[in-house]
């Protein structure tokens, strides 16, 4: 049987579209996705996002070991609460997952991961942390919100004690921090401003309705796939997975190769791709003709062949965007199958939304 | 929950089928299927004259989450596709039974006696034995 959230039931009294995801009932949609859509870009909605993986790291050996599991450089991080986005690769250079990691303090560094790789993550990461003496904790008694939207982090705020609230709203983007038993980060997944807030599954119903009752509506995956997509942001298991590295996956800003002496897991395979070069590349499409842009259809480029790994229609924009792996140095306008027929679509660097606006 | 007109005809793959005075057949898709599909974002209805197969892949509907093909109920010559829905495809989740209509179809000689339709009671089983009346 699926697993559940501590939302299971709320979702359902609120009349959500549950489906499988990742081996979780999820709430696809409540009423329209495309109203839901627009809620965020305009107001503020709450999803709920308790699947995905919450694993605290600690011991004081957590620095070290990170910086050997992780191709982006932990060490970045000198500010308690500050967040940084990392893949975690296989020797190989593929992409294991993609992840968020916070600093907390010296010994304690918080993890969080997909669901769909939640297992293999866990293991992984065990695995790999044995010769460090860490402690590594799946946090299963942490419920986690995402609200978004420009109204967001104002509403989520009302949420706590007048001080927790102060110091919510004075967290830096990418920063978290514990207010109480409530783990509260201005991160997010929708390219709006908000907060994900990591709070004990008991909280989780009683802060939705009380979300719901200051305006914030309540978002299933459909929207939040349609944001992120507007947000140019990648989706694991579409836009890359273990068979393609950084480089070809618009990530190559999250590979950090200048410190020589760390040799994270993937290094030398990552290195030896920088220097041929990736063969190719991920770029951002805008269809230009009607119809709608989906994964796995094909690209026909001047320079050969690709493939969308993640397309839908943009409530924003109108129209129908993408994200496809593409041969490198492709520019311009390519053209896409989109059920046997070839439709034009123009090459645009994501993201394609940001805090509401149009930036193609 | 979904709505099912007595006075239509059916199919399995969730299309519905009204007789016109003028002996042409109106073609649109029933309220369970835009409400499984959930807002539709673009439409694809075929061109008049052509000629059709039952069961034909026709027209299509896409919404945000998926496309989906729309099958002929009935063999014969396209009349009309509904002009409207190339730049309004949420009329048909907001009006499927009317102003959401896909196509109109001139069936051939006994091609809509020859058609397996369902009444409105056994559209209804067929969506109660699916789970999602």
């Amino acid at each position: 049987m699926a697993r559940r959230t501590p939302l299971y039931k709320l979702h359902q009294e609120l009349g959500a579209r549950l489906v499988d995801f990742a081996g979780w009932d999820m709430p696809v949609q409540y009423g329209s996705q495309i109203g839901e859509h627009h809620a965020v870009r305009r107001a503020a909605g709450v999803f709920d996002v308790s699947h995905m993986a919450v694993l605290d790291v600690r011991g004081g050996a957590a620095r070290t070991f990170l910086r050997q599991l992780l191709a982006n450089d932990v060490a970045r991080l000198k500010a308690p609460g500050k967040a940084l986005y990392s893949c975690m690769l296989n020797p190989q250079g593929g992409v294991l997952d993609d992840l968020i990691v916070y600093f907390l303090n010296d010994y304690w560094f918080r993890v969080v991961v997909n669901a769909g790789t939640r297992e293999r993550d866990l293991a992984w990461i065990r695995a790999h942390s044995q010769p460090f003496g860490l402690e590594v904790t799946e946090r299963t008694d942490l419920a986690m919100l995402a609200i978004q939207g420009p109204e967001a982090r104002t509403k989520a705020a009302q949420l706590l004690r007048p001080a927790d609230a102060a110091a919510a709203l004075a967290l830096d983007s990418f920063f978290g921090r514990e207010l109480g038993s409530w783990f509260v980060a201005r991160t997010g997944y929708t390219g709006e401003d908000g907060f994900e807030i990591m709070l004990p599954a008991a909280d989780a119903v009683p802060a939705w309705r009380s979300l719901n009752a200051l305006g914030v509506a309540s978002c299933g995956l459909g929207a939040r796939d349609t944001l992120r997509l507007e947000a140019g942001m990648n989706l694991y298991g579409n836009d890359m997975d273990e068979s393609t590295h950084p480089f070809e996956s618009a990530l190559g800003w999250t590979v950090a190769l200048s410190s020589q002496e760390r040799d994270f897991i993937g290094r030398a395979a990552l290195e030896s791709i920088a220097r041929a070069g990736s063969a190719r590349e991920l770029i951002g499409l805008v269809l230009e003709e009607r119809g709608v842009l989906r994964a796995h259809q094909k690209v026909l480029a001047a320079g050969g062949q690709g493939e969308i790994t993640s397309g839908t229609f943009s409530p924003t924009l109108e129209r129908s965007i993408a994200l496809a792996r593409v041969p490198a140095g492709t520019a311009g306008r390519v053209q896409v199958e989109v059920r046997g027929k070839l439709l034009g679509a123009r090459i645009v660097k994501p993201p394609f939304v940001r805090h509401g606006h149009s930036l193609i | 929950m979904s709505n099912v007109p007595a006075d239509l005809s059916y199919t399995k793959s969730h299309e519905w089928v009204r007789t016109l005075a003028d002996g042409t057949v109106e073609i649109g898709i029933t309220d369970h299927a835009q409400q499984a599909l959930g807002d539709l974002v673009f439409v694809e209805v075929p061109e008049a004259g052509r000629s059709v197969k039952a069961d034909e892949p026709c027209a299509v509907v896409e919404s945000v989450k998926a496309a989906s093909d729309v099958y002929a109920p009935i063999a014969g010559e396209i009349a009309a596709g509904n002009p409207r829905l190339a730049a309004e495809p949420e009329v048909v989740n907001a009006e499927p039974y009317g102003a959401g209509w896909l196509m109109r179809l001139k069936p051939s000689a006994g091609a809509l006696a020859a058609a397996a339709l369902l009444s409105a009671a056994d559209y209804r089983k067929l969506l109660e034995a699916e789970g999602s009346s």
